[in-house]
């Protein structure tokens, strides 16, 4: 799996490391606190509506759990590092990015992912309105923007603010999604081709939409 | 990453237990840093405790004094929309909002937020550059090398890197107080305490024990609080750490500032109080820019750029200034 590291200066870590845990990961543990180690163990949770049950090694993403288990390659890995949001999916209805959290702590969460927003065959106002404005170019960073898009649009409306607001004393409503609050609030969204005029204005219309 | 053990956590008493008794053990709450942490290779913890289930411990609260009371497990995001926050404390909301990304702010803990580590370069090389944080004693590359997002203040030979948490510019601010428990019982520690200078031990980052973890952020009820504001300064417009930022937080007598309380961030090892300007701005106007400037300036005397860093002690004044008066427009 993602092991990103090829630098060899690495492996004396990396074996002792891994010696000390082959050893015994639970026995200094607290009684009180569930123990268990670094073998694969197996996790439930729904994705998409249904149940589904993993099994993960404690190490591994949830991204890579999507991925690799489920075979859900419409949520895609950009940086691996949090800082580009390709991977972006909902847990809990809540955006988050699913290169840094783990699968085996996702026991029991709603997961949705790209393949998850259409409703009856019908694409999600947001899917249809990034066709519509063409949002993308090359399109790798698409279901992460979408999926970022999506759950925006609900804190917007849940009166969420955001650094735009010049008072926060004041409560914030959908009408005040202006292009200005769009754009700081999908900033966690990077797209390569630049297509963020079109992005910006495929959020606005779900937003009004939807 | 590493192969390590993970497993839940669901009383605190235990959990304090296991970290006290394990080197090895780390908590991991929203994992926003302690993920990438592993990923370069910065942090390899055999064990995990996954803290998230512990009760009681993302609430926010208003107690009886007034003060707000954050639970460590609190996201960012919750607290950033937060009415209580966002009408008492502004400078809270808005340091957390023009911190990080929707997707990360719905995951990071407060308590997460205050313990994330420095984002030197030379920290985060997964090539293993010398870095006394990284490896203790390996000497410090950010020193004689690249150095322009690092420290003006309080650095050492050891390090020089800075603290990159937006929120705890503004906890500092407000003499916030860090809620700790550890085996024998609850600790608070003053928000300007919490965090060390580097000193010969750049390794520690706070002056947290091994087998404590913090419960809960207190800020204290404080007339500043209302009339606050922070304000960052970045190398684009969102989504990135501060080059430097400014939390504000004043009280008038018209427009003559009564107290004014003042923090930066991006410049120093821990968030940076003014301590010396503060003194000096009491009684002056908020229409004196030379007066502000001058007062501001009392806390620079003691500003030791880097090779690529100079402009910082210039940028921070006018940063601090600009914090300073919007913190005034709202008394």
């Amino acid at each position: 799996m993602g092991e990103t590291n090829r630098s060899s200066r690495f492996g004396g870590t990396a074996i002792a490391s891994g010696s000390a845990v082959v050893k015994g990961p639970d026995v200094e543990l607290g009684r009180a606190a569930a123990t268990q180690g670094v073998e694969p163990r197996v996790v439930s949770l729904t994705v998409n509506g249904h149940i589904s049950t993993l099994t993960v090694e404690p190490r591994m993403t949830l991204l890579d759990a999507l991925r690799e288990d489920l075979g859900l390659t419409g949520t895609k890995k950009g940086c691996d590092r949090g800082e580009c949001g390709a991977c972006t999916v909902h847990v809990d209805g809540r955006r988050i990015l699913s290169c840094m959290t783990l699968a085996a702590m996702q026991e029991g969460k709603r997961i949705t992912t790209i393949e998850g927003l259409e409703s009856n065959g019908e694409l999600h106002p947001l899917q249809a309105a990034f066709i519509e404005h063409d949002g993308f170019q090359c399109g790798f960073c698409t279901s992460g923007q979408i999926m970022s898009g999506v759950a925006m649009i609900g804190e917007a409306k849940a009166g969420w603010p955001s650094a735009v607001a010049t008072d926060l004393r004041r409560s914030f409503t959908i009408a005040d999604l202006s292009g200005a609050e769009i754009r700081e609030r999908m900033s966690g969204n990077l797209c390569r081709c630049a297509c963020y005029p079109n992005i910006v204005q495929a959020v606005a219309e779900a937003a009004g939409r939807s | 990453m590493h192969p390590f053990a993970l497993s839940r956590a669901d009383d605190l008493a235990a959990t304090i237990a296991a970290h006290a008794q394990d080197p090895q053990l780390a908590f991991i709450a929203g994992g926003t840093d302690l993920i990438g942490l592993m990923k370069d290779r910065a942090a390899l913890p055999e064990r995990l405790l996954d803290i998230n289930g512990l009760p009681d411990m993302a609430r926010i609260e208003t107690l009886p004094d007034g003060s707000l009371r954050i639970g460590a497990l609190a996201r960012m995001s919750d607290v950033a929309a937060n009415a209580e926050v966002r009408g008492r404390f502004p400078v809270i909301a808005e340091a957390l909002l023009l911190a990080a990304s929707g997707q990360l702010r719905n995951m990071a803990s407060m308590g997460g937020n205050i313990m994330q580590r420095t984002r030197c370069a030379y920290f985060r090389d997964d090539d293993d550059p010398p870095c006394n944080k990284r490896r203790p004693g390996s000497g410090c590359s950010a020193h004689h090398g690249l150095n322009r997002n690092h420290a003006i203040f309080g650095w050492s030979d050891a390090c020089v890197a800075t603290n990159p948490s937006d929120v705890a510019v503004a906890f500092a601010a407000l003499d916030a107080n860090v809620l700790v428990r550890g085996s024998t019982g609850q600790r608070s520690i003053p928000f300007t305490d919490f965090h060390r200078l580097p000193e010969r031990t750049p390794e520690h980052d706070n002056v947290l024990d091994r087998g404590e973890l913090i419960v809960a952020i207190e800020v204290p009820a404080r007339v500043e609080g209302r009339a606050s504001h922070y304000l960052k300064v970045r190398d684009r417009q969102s989504y990135e750490f501060a080059l430097v930022s400014a939390a504000a937080a004043v009280a008038t007598d018209g427009k003559h500032l009564r107290s004014a309380r003042l923090a930066l961030g991006g410049v120093a090892h821990k968030p940076w109080r003014l301590a010396a300007a503060e003194t000096a701005l009491r009684g002056v106007s908020l229409d004196d820019i030379i007066g502000l400037k001058s007062a501001i300036a009392t806390s620079f005397t003691d500003a030791r750029p880097l090779a690529h860093n100079a402009f910082k002690v210039e940028l921070a004044q006018r940063v601090a200034l600009r914090a300073l008066q919007a913190a005034g427009e709202r008394a």
